[in-house]
């Protein structure tokens, strides 16, 4: 399987998610309207489930969180020409790793939050490595290969779980750690009225900014967008091309593993067995919207934090089933996916005002 | 006089561009009638338009006398009409008869059989040599031309147009496909003949339309007409087929090559106990026919394929296995046989393309971190000096320049960077005359710098215009090293197509 | 030994049968030119729909119960098709990232098929009430060795494949439009040129991908699974890694599925069999994907795949 990257030009990009957002919600309110509910309703309900009181807006951002920090790992692994699939996996597997760390380090609170964090970022950094070492080595496609990861952590958090990290009452969750194990912060939770909202914002913040630094502004970040862009015209140029790969997943790995620390051990104090993360693939759709760059990540995560965050809401209030949110995002991929339409759309819009440059001549 | 057939005052426009302007092409019954024009003259536009390929904005085409339109390949096959192409439309893991096939089966069950004994007896009745249960990838390029061949006549072509088809030929199969031209038309076939090579022309064909940028320039005999005649009309100009140069200083050995083994991608050996040494001050150019080992021992020098046997040595340091960086630090320049595949990245902007090589060291970079002054400030001399020119300066994207401001960057680029050695493969592959004397002026220009230049290309006059020095590939095999004002092009073609001084030859 | 053996042997076929059809509508995908990841997404659309065809119809057809599994076979077949159109315009017409377009068609088929089940049930699984019983064939199923594995306790559903399969290498492989499907996933400007329609050819391909893992989807409800709860747990993923692990031919994908279905089964059953209850069930659950891993690095050198597989045209 091959395939070719399509990247709308920066311009436009904002444009494109734009109408693929309109769109998207235009298919949510047929979905709507097509049981017979309002869907006026719908979306007033879907966003004030977001938005109405600081306690929501708390949540809203929690959800984003990890939306956020998948979606960067979707999005850098994309900027430099990969698809990664795996972040579910590699959600899991840092996750486990925190856990582990919550359950069984005590430390001073700063010592203990590094180590947690890193322990999540060396957890999915692993686990996004070897599909990239695969794909560098031995050309497998990261898409099964990820795929294929996703289900091995999958299973061994089925059987690790139950085994050594056993609650006192369901066979099919973890034991909830502490709450000073976790990320959680009384003055945090205090100033959003008791919300999921912990560390794991913070975090997702300083990563899309790191991330945006070090893809605009650094050699390492140059050399990934070119392999990303074109590895042969890499492999010309001196870069060394596996050794990219492999880097790009390990980073990407790490930042989906840093998501699973903000969702099992921040948003949620256990980790349930049995369970892909959905996140996994809601951050392909975010890093789509937000056109794999940080800064759209960044919008879209709030906008779909928004959107996951309202439907338990909206669906108490209108009985309207709460898979409505996950239909509009994935309509929203959809388009996106299809963005070659708006992009022309705009694009002539956009060469209607300009002149045409004479030395652009194409060879018959 | 019989027009079998006629284009007339053809029209099509692509967007920026008129292809073709008010052409009009006839050909008569029984004539092998060449069309003549440089890259981008729009020859190929034309017959796509005969072929079906494309539509004409306005015009008509008459077939015989009679008014036809073109809709799709199929119409133009049951008129008669057949196109061997420049690319090959072929698949390449199917047989020869399953090519040949493809669209025009015959029945619901495929009888392989039956159409292997059918084009097995057309094969003899051509003399094309062709066995139909081969597999594609497996024969040679001569024989998939053939196999092009074949199709059209399997389907009852009786105008035969082909595009460009001596491009990937030896000389020896330049000549058997030349008289294979003779013997269709001896049983009754047209032929139309796309080239933009002269002493073809004069070989095979009895009339030639020269086409202009889209527009058609004159109509001539071929018997009647000079080379030098056809060669100004192509391009609008009195011709001067050299390049000025001085005579050629050269020094110390920059470059040398030493029995060196390559393999290929089919796993033999693609280059065979090759030696070669470069000069400081000179060109050397290895000619040959494109699929003889150029491409293998170029990215075996570059660092982009492995070695089995043999060294390479440069300023007295053995890279031979060194990485690419390595080699680019030494000082080997290259600019790609690819453009768009090895030598840019389309999607990026004119001065991350000039840094492409050199941004991870200071003064490009410092510490890891971009020095986005220092880079934009380099990029706007590489482009202000090799006249790059571009819509929106250093920030344009490299897929949006034309393909000779593209050539003139990745030049510059390699040239601003200071190369000991320059490889330049194919340096002006399609290219417009002017972009083509640029370039050649650049290099003559570098090698008087006192550097060296390997010179790669399938097209001989280029060779012959600007090597000091020639070595000719065969087979992946060095058959001889002459100097250039030594020999001539008939010598060197012989050399190509594998026959030495020692054997035979003159 | 042999009694375990020929006891698990229906049910590994049982297991292989949705994969092998999902991935033989993979192949025609692939082989026209057309990658497609969506397979999951479509065995769901089938799956669901198949579901809720039967659920809202078996309280009237309860006595014509093999024409209602039909029936819903077939409203599989054509919701999947269906639901195809989407990845085949987008990627066609539009010529979009069809790597893109197909998650989208996960991700899509994912969250409507749930919305919906919602509805009918409230719960988002459909369960149903009436399958298809495994009955052994007369007089093959007293054959020595192969009877008991191949011929007893089996669905007929399975024969319906097995007959899709055969009929679809004859297509493949000894018709002028197969060739000409094949050639579109090769070298499609050498068919166009041939005076052949790519875009007729390539719609072919993924409707057929989309109707094959529709069907794949409605035999997992109506042969082992009887319920709908919401995805098919990877295993359009797994068809793809069979279509892989098969060089995307017939024959390959038929022994490649049939490998995954057996482990599939030992993961199932192993707790169950003294020999294999010593090793921990983790090993067999996560055997089938590590495998797949391990073939296809092996694989990687020698890839059959189409060469204009995922490149627009």
């Amino acid at each position: 399987m091959k395939k070719t990257m399509y990247r709308p030009r920066s311009g436009n990009a904002f444009l494109v998610a734009v109408s693929a957002v309109i769109l998207g919600l235009i298919g949510g309110a047929v979905l709507m309207a097509s049981i017979g509910s309002n869907p006026f309703a719908g979306f007033y309900y879907l966003f004030r489930g977001g938005l109405m009181n600081i306690e929501r807006v708390g949540n809203t951002l929690a959800t984003a969180t990890t939306l956020m920090l998948v979606g960067l790992s979707v999005a850098f692994a994309f900027k430099t020409g990969l698809f990664n699939i795996g972040a579910s996996g590699q959600m899991l597997i840092g996750g486990l790793c925190a856990t582990l760390v919550a359950h069984k380090i005590f430390l001073p609170r700063p010592l203990f939050l590094v180590v947690l964090v890193a322990s999540a970022l060396i957890g999915g950094a692993l686990w996004g490595v070897i599909p990239g070492f695969l794909k560098a080595r031995f050309n497998v496609h990261e898409v099964v290969a990820t795929i294929m990861m996703n289900w091995i952590a999958y299973w061994s958090i089925y059987y690790f779980v139950p085994a050594f990290l056993k609650g006192p009452s369901l066979e099919t969750e973890s034991a909830s750690i502490a709450l000073s194990q976790s990320l959680r912060a009384p003055w945090l939770t205090k100033l959003f009225s008791g919300s999921y909202i912990n560390y794991g914002f913070f975090i997702a913040i300083a990563c899309v900014i790191i991330i945006r630094f070090v893809l605009d502004k650094t050699t390492l970040g140059f050399g990934l967008k070119a392999v990303g862009s074109n590895r042969w015209c890499a492999e010309y140029a001196g870069i060394k091309v596996n050794r990219n790969v492999i880097i790009s997943m390990m980073i990407a790995g790490g930042l989906a593993g840093l998501a699973g620390l903000t969702f099992y051990t921040g948003y949620s104090r256990n980790i349930q067995i049995g369970v892909m993360p959905a996140q996994g693939f809601d951050g392909i759709a975010v890093a789509l919207l937000g056109a794999s760059n940080p800064l759209g990540v960044l919008f879209s995560s709030l906008f779909f934090g928004i959107l996951q965050s309202g439907k338990g809401f909206m669906n108490a209030m209108t009985s309207i089933p709460p898979e409505i949110a996950d239909s509009i995002i994935a309509v929203i991929i959809y388009f996106t996916a299809t963005s070659v339409l708006f992009q022309r759309f705009w694009d002539r819009i956009a060469k209607n005002r300009r002149s045409r440059r004479p030395d652009q001549s194409e060879e018959a | 006089m019989n027009h079998v057939i006629e284009m007339l005052n053809i029209r099509k426009e692509f967007p920026g561009i008129v292809a073709n302007d008010d052409i009009t092409l006839q050909v008569r019954e029984g004539e092998i009638h060449a069309i003549l024009g440089e890259n981008g003259a729009g020859k190929s536009t034309l017959m796509s338009i005969l072929f079906g390929l494309y539509h004409a904005d306005r015009g008509t085409i008459k077939v015989r006398g009679n008014e036809v339109t073109i809709h799709n390949p199929n119409d133009a096959n049951d008129l008669g009409i057949g196109m061997v192409h420049q690319h090959f439309q072929l698949v390449q893991n199917f047989t020869v008869t399953e090519n040949i096939i493809l669209g025009k089966e015959g029945s619901f069950f495929l009888d392989r059989k039956g159409a292997s004994n059918r084009i097995a007896a057309l094969s003899a009745q051509y003399g094309l040599n062709i066995d139909p249960d081969m597999i594609i990838e497996d024969i040679t390029v001569g024989m998939q031309q053939r196999v092009e061949i074949l199709k059209m006549l399997y389907r009852d072509a009786n105008i035969l147009i082909f595009d460009e088809p001596t491009a990937v030929l030896t000389p020896q199969e330049i000549e058997d496909l030349m008289q294979i031209m003779r013997n269709l038309v001896k049983e009754g076939k047209s032929i139309i003949l796309i080239t933009h090579k002269l002493a073809e022309i004069k070989e095979v064909a009895d009339r030639c339309s020269v086409i202009r940028r889209g527009r058609l320039v004159g109509v001539v005999d071929v018997a009647d007409t000079s080379v030098a005649a056809m060669a100004s009309m192509m391009v609008g100009r009195p011709v001067s087929f050299k390049v000025e140069k001085k005579i050629a200083q050269p020094g110390r050995v920059i470059l040398e090559v030493r029995e060196l083994n390559v393999l290929n991608n089919k796993r033999l050996l693609g280059v065979k106990n090759f030696s070669l040494s470069v000069k400081a001050g000179e060109i050397v150019g290895i000619a040959g026919v494109d699929g003889n080992g150029q491409s293998e021992l170029i990215e075996a020098i570059t660092g982009l394929r492995g070695i089995e046997s043999g060294s390479v040595i440069v300023e007295g340091n053995d890279i031979t296995h060194a990485d690419v960086r390595r080699r680019n630090e030494i000082g080997i320049g290259h600019i790609p046989e690819d453009r768009q595949k090895r030598g840019l990245v389309m999607n990026s902007s004119v001065s991350d393309n000039v840094a492409i090589k050199e941004f991870y060291h200071p003064p490009f970079s410092k510490r890891g971190i971009l020095s986005a002054d220092y880079l934009d400030e380099y990029a706007q001399q590489v482009i202000e000096r090799f006249d790059v020119r571009s819509g929106e300066g250093i920030h344009s994207l490299a897929g949006k320049l034309s393909g000779g401001n593209q050539q003139k960057l990745i030049v510059g680029r390699e040239i601003a960077g200071t190369s000991e050695l320059l490889i330049a493969v194919q340096p002006t592959r399609g290219l417009d005359v002017g972009a083509i004397e640029y370039i050649h002026s650049q290099l003559v220009d570098h090698r008087d710098k006192g550097y060296a230049v390997l010179l790669v290309s399938f097209e001989l006059d280029e060779i012959f215009n600007l090597s000091d020095r020639i070595a000719v590939m065969f087979s992946g095999e060095l058959v001889d090293v002459v100097k250039t004002s030594e020999t001539n092009e008939d010598e060197v073609g012989l050399m190509m197509a594998g026959i030495t001084k020692k054997e035979g030859g003159r | 030994m042999w009694s375990t053996l020929s006891s698990i042997f229906p049910y590994a076929i049982g297991y292989t049968i949705p994969l092998l059809i999902t991935a033989l509508g993979g192949l025609y995908c692939e082989r026209s030119g057309v990658t497609n990841l969506g397979l999951e997404g479509l065995m769901l659309v089938g799956y669901f729909a198949c579901a809720i065809t039967i659920r809202l119809l078996e309280a009237t057809m309860a006595a014509h119960s093999v024409m209602l599994l039909t029936f819903g076979l077939v409203v599989g077949v054509v919701a999947g098709a269906l639901f195809s159109l989407l990845h085949a315009f987008a990627s066609i017409n539009l010529k979009a990232d069809q790597v893109i377009s197909g998650t989208a068609i996960n991700m899509l088929a994912g969250a409507i098929t749930v919305y919906l089940a919602r509805l009918i049930s409230g719960s988002g699984n459909v369960r149903i009430g009436m399958g298809i019983i495994r009955k052994n064939i007369p007089l093959l199923s007293k054959i020595p060795i192969i009877g008991p594995l191949f011929f007893s306790q089996t669905y007929w559903t399975t024969w319906v494949v097995l007959v899709i399969w055969a009929l679809s290498w004859l297509l493949l492989y000894k018709t002028s439009f197969g060739l000409r499907l094949r050639a579109c996933g090769e070298h499609p400007s050498a068919v166009a040129s041939a005076g052949v329609n790519v875009h007729r050819m390539r719609y072919f391909g993924v409707i057929m991908s989309g109707a094959l893992a529709g069907l794949g989807g409605a035999v997992i409800l109506i042969t082992y699974s009887g319920e709908f709860h919401g995805t098919v747990a990877g295993l359009g993923f797994l068809s793809i890694a069979a279509l892989i692990f098969g060089q995307w031919k017939p024959l390959g994908i038929l022994g490649a599925t049939f490998f995954f279905g057996s482990a599939t089964t030992i993961a199932n059953v192993s707790q169950v069999i003294p020999s294999l209850s010593v090793v921990p069930p983790v090993f067999f659950k996560v055997f089938p994907y590590v495998a797949t891993l391990v073939a296809l690095v092996l694989f990687s050198k020698k890839s059959a795949a189409p060469k204009a597989s995922g490149q627009p045209f």
